[in-house]
């Protein structure tokens, strides 16, 4: 099954205990793909930690990884934004050969880039950047022919725009109704089930 | 209480009757302990065998099966059985002991790093470093093995956690689905879809699979595909889900599954798969694979969507819940015609089926089979192990019941049977328990011969002894032009052997002895062991080549290739 890879990106809400990341990381692995990008932090609530997983993969590749995340059980949400419009940021620091005679186009760069410059050194400077993909590497590529000493970047977060939080917490259809649910007439809202399961399937997936 | 203590106490509120372990020094707490516990617990020689155990009991009864070793090589002897629940949905938990939490990772004495091993082949997994952790880890394992798509669960415990005390909470150790649940039930208007496509579908086929046992979905299933008038195809592990006598019942599908079958699903517009994964055994080739065929496919794991087929109405959650809504929306109908081209496409098939060839001296493994399902009328749990005889087993013996063929289907784990059978009796004392070995499966685990001694079991053992790795010597004879390399297999002599255990045992060589050792077996009073010579060079047919159409079979040549007899 050959597809069209592209950039996915999961966003991944997990219960915070050691070997979850090795379980998610685990998915990827066994199926031989790469994963360009992680990154882990903490949330708004205690013990859950949100994870943002870049890997280049087909789309009906990533609904299964999608569909195989999910059935962990430390993982609380799982959800594909590759399709949904998303703010999408990462930080780089990079650490630029700057004698006297470079530091003056180099601020000016700096400056153009609204990137900030973080540590002064006799013979070299740190630049910080934070913002999309595509403006980092902008930045790397102008700095590069001044020499480019070490580079560390972050892998990206990203957040979906708009007040809705996470897919889940999307209201169903009103001609969609869940014939179950229903039934439970006591308990909390839906959650959104339809409206998941109709969006579950990329479309035009093989 | 203890950790320990805890262990027990947990295991027998969680209804837990029967252990399968061995025991060692990382578990030495725990064994302590069991001496005041109501368990029962069944020494095994291998761990291997005692996740065999616990998978057998997990499929006989449905309940959850457990299993019980030390750390390090204790642990990893259940790598195999793991694996084995994991690919074929069995519930089990393994408890195994681990050594104290302050050494872990120092590569201490019997340290390894069972839940990093397992981690890819348990549904989840949990290691444990202290005793009021004990409670909760367990309750939460066995809810985890036995729900959604079942599976296998390890807990492994610390030495230290097993010694500590704390105070015991059954209440507070309550498992919490903590997770915001996106319920994927199927909306009205989704069963709607799936009832118009059923109720305009000409050439329609259910494809029924395990998930129909592990739902309890049999009644309806039958229903579902009496109603519509709808034959069914089985998989492996689906047989005995639906009748094997039933008039709409096809037969098993897939690499050895009847022709007529293979050729109906490549022929019909719609396959209903119900709680099945098309497997690569099942579908062959997937570019040709029914490809005049709309998919239903109602399936608890939503991750097996579209994952080898492309699913045109996915029916996400319990398969007898989903069944249920959508059979008042099915029409009844009759595919008279589709059921003459299903039966037009038999043809030869009669003739060719070695139950119909005179008996020519020749002892066939199909002959045993078919001479067992008489003999014991159909009703005993047949619990095989992996390679020919399984598939002549599942060609020759017709189940009638859920849970009355116990097989590795996914992971195809030789060394199965043995064991399994041990867990099936224990789970179903009142019934016949068969293992159905070959001369090869059963070499690998034979040791659990003295554990059907020390247990006192009523288990029957049928060694279907070829002298070769059967099913590997097929291939070569097929794809390898015929070099056996590695596959020729000396035995001991069986007879003499089941004697060392005191087994009472016989051995058949001419179809006429098949059905009186049966008889002999079937009534004593213990275990019993019967080593059937059969026909060497036997190959099982018809058969789909791994990766060729699906409609592409090897048939058995007809009339049947004569060999020299050895007598």
């Amino acid at each position: 099954m050959s597809e069209r890879e592209r950039p996915h990106a999961f966003v991944v809400y997990v219960e915070n205990k050691p070997g979850v990341l090795n379980r998610i990381a685990s998915l990827f692995r066994r199926r031989g793909y790469n994963i360009e990008s992680l990154t882990v932090g903490h949330t708004e609530r205690s013990n859950v930690s949100r994870m943002t997983i870049v890997s280049s993969i087909g789309d009906g590749a990533a609904h299964r990884v999608e569909a195989n995340i999910y059935k962990l059980v430390n993982v609380l949400s799982v959800e594909d934004v590759t399709q949904a419009t998303t703010i999408s940021r990462s930080l780089a620091l990079v650490k630029v050969a700057a004698p006297e005679e470079s530091r003056h186009r180099l601020m000016e760069i700096v400056r153009v880039f609204r990137a900030r410059v973080v540590d002064l050194a006799p013979r070299s400077l740190i630049i910080e950047i934070t913002g999309a993909e595509d403006k980092i590497h902008a930045l790397v590529d102008v700095l590069r022919p001044f020499g480019i000493l070490e580079m560390v970047r972050t892998g990206q977060v990203v957040m979906r725009r708009g007040a809705q939080e996470r897919a889940e917490i999307r209201s169903p259809k009103p001609a969609e109704e869940n014939p179950r649910r229903a039934e439970q007439k006591a308990g909390a809202e839906p959650r959104g089930a339809n409206a998941l399961v109709e969006a579950d399937r990329p479309a035009g997936s093989v | 209480m203890t950790g320990a203590e805890i262990i027990w106490e947990c295991l027998e509120r969680l209804g837990v009757e029967h252990v399968f372990g061995y025991p060692g020094g990382a578990i030495l707490p725990t064994y302590d302990a069991l001496t005041k516990s109501r368990v029962h617990h069944v020494l095994v020689r291998h761990e291997q065998g005692a996740t065999h155990m616990a998978d057998g009991y997990a499929r006989a009864s449905g309940r959850v099966g457990v299993a019980l070793a030390t750390s390090g090589p204790g642990a990893t002897n259940m790598v195999t059985g793991i694996a084995t629940a994991m690919m074929d949905s069995s519930p089990i938990v393994c408890i195994t002991g681990q050594v104290g939490s302050t050494v872990l990772g120092s590569d201490a004495f019997q340290e390894v790093d069972i839940t990093g091993i397992t981690l890819p082949i348990t549904k989840h997994n949990y290691i444990v470093t202290r005793a009021d952790e004990v409670a909760a880890s367990l309750r939460e394992a066995f809810h985890i093995a036995a729900s959604d798509r079942p599976g296998p669960v390890l807990v492994d415990i610390t030495k230290d956690a097993q010694l500590g005390s704390c105070e015991f909470d059954w209440d507070a150790a309550e498992p919490r689905d903590h997770r915001e649940v996106p319920d994927f039930f199927p909306s009205a208007a989704r069963l709607a879809e799936a009832a118009a496509v059923i109720n305009e579908s000409k050439r329609p086929v259910i494809l029924a699979g395990h998930g129909i046992i592990l739902s309890g979905a049999e009644e309806e299933v039958r229903r579902f595909a009496e109603t519509a008038d709808i034959p069914v195809a089985l998989t492996l592990l689906g047989l005995g889900a639906f009748p094997a006598s039933h008039p709409l019942n096809l037969g098993m599908m897939g690499m050895h599954g009847e022709a007529w079958v293979n050729q109906a699903i490549q022929e019909s517009d719609l396959l209903i798969a119900l709680g099945m994964r098309f497997d690569d055994r099942v579908t062959g080739k997937l570019n040709t694979y029914a490809q005049k065929a709309k998919k239903i496919h109602i399936e608890i794991d939503r991750a097996e969507i579209d994952k080898n087929v492309h699913v045109d109405v996915p029916l996400i959650g319990d398969l007898r819940e989903i069944l249920g809504r959508l059979l008042p929306a099915v029409r009844p109908a009759r595919h008279s015609e589709w059921w003459s081209q299903v039966h037009s496409s038999q043809q030869d098939s009669a003739v060719r089926d070695i139950q119909n060839l005179p008996d020519n001296g020749h002892l066939y493994a199909a002959h045993v089979i078919n001479d067992l399902w008489r003999e014991t009328h159909g009703d005993a749990v047949i619990v095989t192990d992996v390679g020919q005889h399984q598939m002549w087993e599942a060609q020759y013996y017709h189940h009638e019941k859920p849970r009355s063929l116990i097989t590795s289907g996914g992971l195809g784990t030789m060394g199965f049977a043995l064991p399994a059978a041990i867990g099936a009796k224990f789970a179903r004392p009142e019934a016949e328990v068969w293992v159905v070995a070959g001369d090869g499966g059963f070499q690998m685990t034979m040791p659990e011969l003295a554990t059907i001694v020390q247990e006192k079991l009523n288990v029957k053992i049928a060694i279907i002894n070829n002298g070769y790795l059967g099913m590997v010597r097929q291939w070569q004879e097929f794809f390898y032009e015929g070099r056996y390399a590695g596959t020729p297999l000396l035995s001991p002599d069986y007879v003499k052997l089941a004697e060392a255990y005191g087994i009472p045992g016989l051995m058949v060589t001419q179809r006429s002895q098949v059905v009186p050792a049966l008889h002999t077996s079937r009534f004593h009073a213990g275990p019993a062991l019967i080593d059937f010579r059969v026909e060497q060079e036997d190959s099982v047919y018809p058969m789909v080549p791994a990766g060729a159409d699906l409609h592409a079979m090897i048939r058995r040549p007809t009339p049947l290739v004569e060999r020299p007899t050895d007598e």
